[in-house]
């Protein structure tokens, strides 16, 4: 509840450096925790609550990486809007619990080999930092802040921002042609009042709903 | 052993202010259910409890007492693990906006040298802010986007189909008016220049109308029929409705996990008053009160909390008034009402904001 300036008074650097590297290891692991998790169940629902956790964890590395504004984002949209529409359809659509399917098996061999090349690239691309030339850090924490992303999105990223809008509308546009119906089916109610009809022309006065 | 204190003293700090806010918000949601029966009551022309206490007063903790010891029943072929956790995310994100609150303004003219250690030096001023985040609007909206699986993971976890419906319904009428209210949000935003709650307090201190209610009439009117979907109230209660689906998504919970979704449901109401508040009607800011006292001291700080919970009253008062005065919408009125009204509403708004900011900037 006090100022920032406190902590940097009484913190060291090393303090600060300790505890944000301590961080970094729990919110990620956490996220690599909830994403073998969303691979692992065969019940889609708990996937998707698995997946949202990854989302939430992803949004605290943000945090620590002095982003608050994509970090607020990121749960505003990815685990608040999208994640809500993919428990939707798993909802409505009763997906059944994932069954193991026999004849595939030289799937999992597959699988295993091209984990185990991406497994290799990583380790190669974790080598070459480690001996890449180490450049200072940008320590501006104002780069995060909504007042720079809003004046960089609108002044020097203009373009990809309108590209990104067009594309949305696209994918709105889609949507609505897709679900639209092209000619409503008509359906007529008649209402007959049989107990007062004495001949056979009476029928004129029968009722028509239309539907 | 100094290093250790002067080590842990921003945690002691933070820890004792979450417990004052928290304890403070918890105890107001808990007459809130109060002074909604009796409101109610008068309303509909009878007394409501009076039997536990002087007035009642004792009755949130007759209740709270009644949920402890009632049966916990667990429908047998519900997926457990998610049953259990709907309520705890249901409370913990109506819960967790607290932080963010602007309580009250600055302190200023307390002298820290009391502290031992010399932990008092270079403190000037006392925020009674829990948090000051920069994106402060964001993370309310993003916490109560989040809420929203409480509802539907319970509805689908209970195994049967009323809950189902109900917890879909829910969510579907959440997540439409969830944009309606973002979207009237951004008049505010715009005219005070940053998303951070005591920032817009500030902004309206200093702008020429004192409260934002002023110019952003349409906004505010937007947010708070926004605000009252949100927490499924009435008119928008329909997926709790009893002739509808029996309970709807709480159906088949019971005890204290019942207990937890009323609680959630009482602690959204108290969240979108304190929105409604603070963006609209100046938070804690009362006009010509620093003529007064002086701003920065003490007398000042209480005095404004002080009008900061009565304007929350105020608006649980709305509420509570609101339920037992007018009927529900039925769905499709609901989702019609949401999608091809408030929202154009909202965007109007938005236009004519960004016309008139311009025009005075230029």
């Amino acid at each position: 509840m006090f100022v920032k300036t406190y902590h940097f008074l009484l913190l060291t650097s090393h303090l600060i450096k300790m505890a944000t590297t301590a961080l970094f290891f729990v919110f990620a692991g956490l996220a690599i925790a909830c994403a073998l998790s969303t691979v692992y169940h065969r019940n889609p629902l708990y996937s998707a609550v698995s997946l949202i956790g990854v989302f939430i964890s992803l949004s605290c590395i943000y945090v620590t990486l002095a982003a608050p504004f994509i970090a607020a984002v990121q749960i505003l949209i990815y685990a608040g809007a999208i994640m809500v529409l993919v428990i939707f359809v798993i909802m409505l659509l009763n997906l059944d619990e994932d069954k193991p399917y026999r004849k595939l098996n030289y799937l999992y061999a597959l699988g295993g080999f091209l984990g185990i090349v991406l497994l290799a690239q990583t380790f190669f691309i974790f080598v070459a930092v480690k001996k890449a030339p180490q450049t200072p850090v940008n320590t501006d924490e104002t780069v995060g802040k909504t007042l720079n992303i809003g004046a960089n999105m609108y002044t020097e990223y203009l373009l990809p921002v309108e590209i990104v809008g067009v594309l949305l509308l696209m994918a709105i546009i889609g949507g609505v042609i897709l679900v639209r119906r092209l000619s409503q089916p008509e359906l007529t109610l008649i209402v007959n009042n049989e107990l007062d009809r004495r001949n056979e022309g009476d029928e004129k006065d029968d009722y028509r709903i239309a539907l | 052993m100094e290093q250790i204190v002067k080590t842990a003293f921003p945690f002691i700090v933070f820890a004792v202010a979450i417990l004052l806010a928290f304890q403070g918000v918890l105890m107001i949601v808990a007459y809130t259910v109060l002074a909604e029966r009796k409101v109610l009551g008068w309303i509909q022309g009878r007394i409501g409890p009076n039997r536990v206490g002087p007035w009642g007063v004792l009755q949130p903790f007759a209740d709270l007492l009644k949920f402890i010891f009632k049966e916990d029943l667990v429908p047998d072929k519900s997926t457990k693990f998610i049953y259990f956790l709907a309520p705890l995310v249901a409370l913990t994100c109506a819960l967790l906006p607290i932080v963010v609150y602007p309580f009250g303004p600055v302190i200023n003219t307390i002298d820290w040298s009391f502290l031992p250690y010399g932990l008092g030096e270079g403190i000037t001023q006392l925020p009674m802010t829990i948090a000051r985040i920069d994106v402060g609007v964001l993370f309310v909206l993003g916490i109560t986007s989040v809420g929203v699986y409480g509802i539907a993971l319970a509805g689908w976890s209970s195994n049967n189909k009323y809950s189902l419906m109900g917890g879909l319904r829910s969510s579907a009428q959440m997540i439409s008016y969830e944009l309606a209210m973002g979207a009237s949000v951004i008049g505010v935003v715009m005219l005070a220049g940053t998303l951070d709650l005591s920032g817009i307090i500030q902004a309206q201190i200093t702008s020429p109308f004192k409260w934002y209610i002023i110019p952003q009439f349409i906004g505010f009117i937007v947010f708070l029929i926004a605000a009252f979907a949100e927490t499924n109230r009435v008119p928008f209660d329909l997926p709790e409705a009893e002739t509808e689906l029996v309970a709807g998504f709480h159906t088949e919970y019971s005890a204290l996990k019942f207990a937890l979704f009323f609680m959630a449901e009482y602690v959204n109401m108290f969240t979108v008053s304190v929105m409604c508040v603070t963006l609209f009607l100046g938070g804690w800011y009362v006009p010509g009160l620093g003529k007064i006292l002086t701003p920065g001291s003490i007398p000042y700080a209480l005095v404004s909390h002080v009008a900061f919970i009565g304007k929350i009253c105020a608006f649980l008062f709305l509420y509570i008034w609101i339920r037992g005065t007018l009927p529900r919408f039925r769905f499709d009125q609901l989702m019609n009402f949401g999608w091809k009204f408030l929202l154009p509403l909202a965007l109007l708004n938005v236009i004519l904001t960004i016309v008139i900011v311009y025009f005075l900037n230029s």
